[in-house]
């Protein structure tokens, strides 16, 4: 789909420059006339959101490393003098904390539009690959940046995290203590774990951009997907990325801005914990541990189960799952547009990832009250643990061989354009 | 895009001219709390004041505090010191401004320009060269010729007055904005 | 929608859980402060009023060590004046640097002091968190600079738990020894006697000394000590938000026209 490069030096410097290093032509072909579904719509705008917010947080976060001083007795201070004393400090500490959140948002976003329409399908699968490398990578980061903090939330959240690992106790004696020793480098969380976590945290973000690189190289070689989920027939179906899709993305981007800085200016606790506010105290543990929203489906989880090992793994295969999306949709149609029992179970999925996250959120023993029976919250969040793991197992496998799927149109180019002749891209 | 034959621009370019003027003017304001937070933060603009005590400095001897990050020379002069520094001729000096913050910019490099009273001397530390801290002379232990200061990274000589008299520094001595809270009490900044 | 059933089953469900959770407090009072909202912005008279109730009254057991004494002149703050600033500050002790002899105590065994200068913070009110739980019965009076952002409920906790003594234990709570009870308290017991009583300070503008007076005061100087920067926030937010949506009408526009002519 790429094609053969159309880029044409027009200066003395630019032929130059393209017998030695073709850098021009690479932005030309894969930034400006890069064929693209003429019928991409808002949901796809999403891609150059979080390309953005990968750069906001870089920048913030390479700011905030100038002021911030990894020392169990130093963060939360550091922290603190960057809200009162440092120029500014408190809005970019605000764009930086906020900017999680909305990157997260950001990406669920993503990786439900990539569900709906099938965009993890042949020939994009290793394109889905690396985009959930880039979501492992960045629950990482954020968790590592919530650590640095040093407050309550911070300290008991690296507590818990680091635990985890100690649940492989249960397969070979001693290994996962070991192994929590070792991410520690010392008996509990201390300085030497804030310390490497602030290194990891600083340094993941680039493996980030990295394989956001390679994600995007593997968008090019295929070529987008779109809402219709067919493939394009030709140049008619597409049209030039710039300035088409530069001047639509820019339009949502800036409308996701204005979303985030509405939050930055006029709520910047709004996903944060009080607690946090508190400094780390080793030896008491708050009342209400809970992790930032964008983890809370996790955690529930971890929590619907009873038993360590078992949690753990449950909570790892939530994600491992995901790798192995690709294979498990059986159907030859991509887009849910064209599913009519997919689309149901999909939103249903949507709902169910939603009801985990505010199951989460809530206390453990707490209960629901259905018409005077209660309901524990643990036995709703492990039916939807188990929808979570059926949706993927079983449903995407079996629906798609007996699903009909309703009729495809013929091209990308009919369906936008109906009847009309087609204008030529430019 | 839009492949403009005519050169007069039309509605369309302006919609572009004036999104992308917008988004450059955006971009460039959305900087600068990025590069302000470099400057000092007000707790450190805080500290831009200290009072010192001076009562236990003897006549000839030179006692060195912290002001702004910075050493703060203040020197006890004797009279045999402030005549040696009052005999120079203007002519003679190679900068010949006072480089004084509590007087005028353009102020002659006199001696009585230098200091507030001439028994102290009140220089910040720092040779005007490339920013080492000279090294002061006593009668003892003699720095350079001329009885003030000698700084060792690159040989510049200042006089019992802090103003340069030899080597590669342009300057002479700062004297800090500074003022007396009483006769034992300093206040510098 | 096939959606719309599940998700109004699941918000029906959160209602009810919300009348069923276990709480233990009161939610905190509905009380109003000029702080709240888009444009809201401290109450200068207010901040200046519950700078001194802090000062006579909650400094006796509660440090406020994360704010500086220049902080109290500068603007979006209780902004005194410079000179007033200066003397709030010398009007404290702050523990001095070893003297000439190297010494940090007199003869008597006395900590040297110095008086306060604008960069100081304010000193607390014990040498260390050992000593404060001595004096006052096992229990640790927080640090209050970021009361209000550490405790959810914000300054509407804190006057609630100010204002929210007096009240008779129901016959079903068992009090502690040296407890007090306060039905805005998590647990509803404090160790925190009852702070403030009518006319326990005397305002110079004339403002009438209630305990309720008193409380929403003091809560609205803690309010700016957790968040000092408010003001400036809102002010830059505003002239951010309407450069934004400039930018996305703009953006809007030419996405149209480049579009014009695409379908």
């Amino acid at each position: 789909m790429s094609g053969p490069s159309t880029y044409v030096p027009k200066t003395a410097f630019s032929r130059w420059l393209d017998a030695r290093l073709p850098i021009i032509r690479f932005a030309n072909d894969t930034m400006l006339t890069f064929p693209t579904p003429r019928n991409l719509n808002f949901w796809y705008a999403f891609g150059a959101i979080l390309t953005v917010f990968l750069g906001i947080q870089i920048v913030t976060g390479i700011v905030l490393a100038m002021h911030y001083v990894p020392n169990e007795n130093l963060a939360f201070d550091s922290v603190e003098s960057i809200m009162r004393d440092v120029n500014y400090g408190w809005l970019l500490r605000y764009m930086h904390a906020n900017g999680a959140s909305f990157f997260f948002l950001a990406v669920y976003v993503h990786m439900f539009r990539g569900l709906y329409y099938g965009s993890y399908k042949a020939p994009r699968e290793v394109l889905w690959i690396l985009g959930v490398v880039i979501y492992v990578l960045m629950m990482a980061t954020a968790f590592l940046g919530y650590v640095l903090v040093w407050g309550q939330m911070s300290f008991w959240a690296a507590t818990v995290i680091t635990n985890l690992f100690s649940s492989l106790d249960q397969i070979v004696p001693h290994v996962g203590t070991a192994i929590a020793t070792w991410l520690w480098g010392g008996f509990a969380v201390g300085d030497a774990t804030l310390n490497r976590f602030f290194s990891l945290h600083y340094l993941l973000p680039f493996a980030i951009a990295a394989v956001v690189g390679l994600h995007i190289w593997a968008l090019h070689v295929p070529g987008n997907n779109n809402p219709l989920g067919i493939d394009v027939k030709g140049p008619q179906d597409t049209l030039p990325f710039h300035p088409y899709y530069t001047a639509k993305d820019a339009f949502y981007v800036a409308l996701f801005v204005v979303l985030y800085m509405a939050v930055v200016f006029y709520n910047p606790d709004l996903t944060g914990n009080p607690d946090n506010y508190i400094p780390a105290n080793p030896v008491v543990t708050p009342p209400d541990i809970v992790p930032e929203w964008y983890l809370l489906p996790f955690y529930a989880m971890l929590r619907s189960v009873p038993q360590k090992l078992l949690g753990v793994l449950v909570l790892a295969g939530a994600i491992v799952t995901l790798f192995f999306v690709p294979w498990l949709d059986t159907s030859k149609v991509r887009s849910c547009r064209f599913r009519p029992q997919m689309k149901f179970f999909f939103w249903f999925f949507v709902v169910d990832c939603i009801l985990l996250g505010y199951l989460g959120s809530q206390s453990v023993d707490a209960a629901w009250n259905l018409a005077g029976i209660d309901l524990p919250l643990v036995w709703v969040a492990r039916f939807a643990t188990a929808y979570y793991f059926g949706f993927f197992w079983v449903l995407l496998p079996l629906v798609g061989l007996f699903e009909k799927p309703k009729a495809l149109p013929d091209s990308i180019a009919k369906s936008v354009l109906g009847n009309a002749q087609p204008m030529p891209a430019e | 895009m839009a492949t403009t034959t005519a050169a007069e621009p039309t509605r369309r370019d302006f919609i572009y001219i004036a999104t992308g003027a917008a988004a450059a003017v955006g971009g460039a304001l959305a900087a600068w709390p990025f590069i302000d937070q470099m400057n000092p933060s007000s707790a450190v603009l805080a500290l831009a004041s200290i009072e010192v005590d001076i009562a236990s400095i003897q006549p000839g001897q030179s006692v060195t505090f912290k002001w702004r990050g910075h050493p703060l020379f203040v020197r006890r002069r004797t009279p045999k010191e402030i005549a040696e520094a009052n005999g120079v001729a203007l002519s003679d000096l190679k900068d010949p401004l006072a480089r004084n913050a509590n007087l005028a910019e353009d102020a002659p490099a006199t001696d009585r320009n230098r200091s507030t009273k001439p028994e102290w001397l009140v220089l910040v530390g720092v040779c005007t060269h490339l920013g080492c801290t000279p090294t002061v002379s006593t009668p003892q232990v003699p720095q350079g010729e001329y009885g003030g200061w000698l700084c060792h990274c690159h040989g510049s000589q200042y006089d019992t007055a802090g103003r340069i008299r030899k080597g590669p520094a342009p300057e002479n001595l700062a004297v800090p904005p500074y003022s007396f809270l009483s006769a034992t009490r300093l206040k510098v900044g | 929608m096939r959606i719309a059933l599940p998700l109004g089953l699941a918000f029906a469900a959160m209602v009810s859980t919300a009348a069923l959770a276990d709480d233990t407090n009161l939610p905190p009072k509905d009380v109003s402060f000029s702080f709240e909202g888009p444009f809201g912005h401290y109450d200068r008279a207010a901040l200046q009023r519950g700078f001194q109730v802090y000062k006579e009254v909650c400094s006796a057991c509660h440090s406020l060590n994360r704010v500086a004494f220049h902080t109290l002149d500068e603007s979006g703050g209780p902004e005194f004046s410079e000179a007033e600033m200066k003397a709030i500050a010398a009007g404290y002790q702050i523990d001095a640097d070893p003297n000439e002899q190297g010494d940090i105590f007199d003869a008597k065994g006395n900590r040297l002091k110095r008086a306060g200068t604008p960069s100081d913070y304010f000193p607390g009110p014990f040498a260390n968190e050992n000593a404060a739980r001595a004096a006052n019965n096992g229990a640790l009076p927080p640090d209050l600079s970021l009361i209000v952002k550490e405790r959810a409920g914000g300054a509407h906790y804190v006057y609630s738990i100010l204002t929210g003594f007096g009240q008779k234990p129901p016959a079903d709570v068992k009090m502690q020894t040296g407890m007090y009870y306060n039905p805005y308290f998590p647990g509803r017991q404090i160790a925190m006697p009852p702070p403030l009583t009518d006319n326990q300070v005397t305002f110079n503008d004339g403002t009438k000394a209630t305990v309720d007076q008193e409380a929403h005061d003091v809560a609205t100087f803690l309010s700016w000590t957790s968040e000092p920067k408010m003001e400036e926030r809102k002010h830059l937010g505003f002239d951010v938000m309407i450069f934004l949506l400039a930018l996305s009408g703009l953006l809007y526009l030419s996405y149209r026209r480049v579009w014009k002519d695409a379908h």
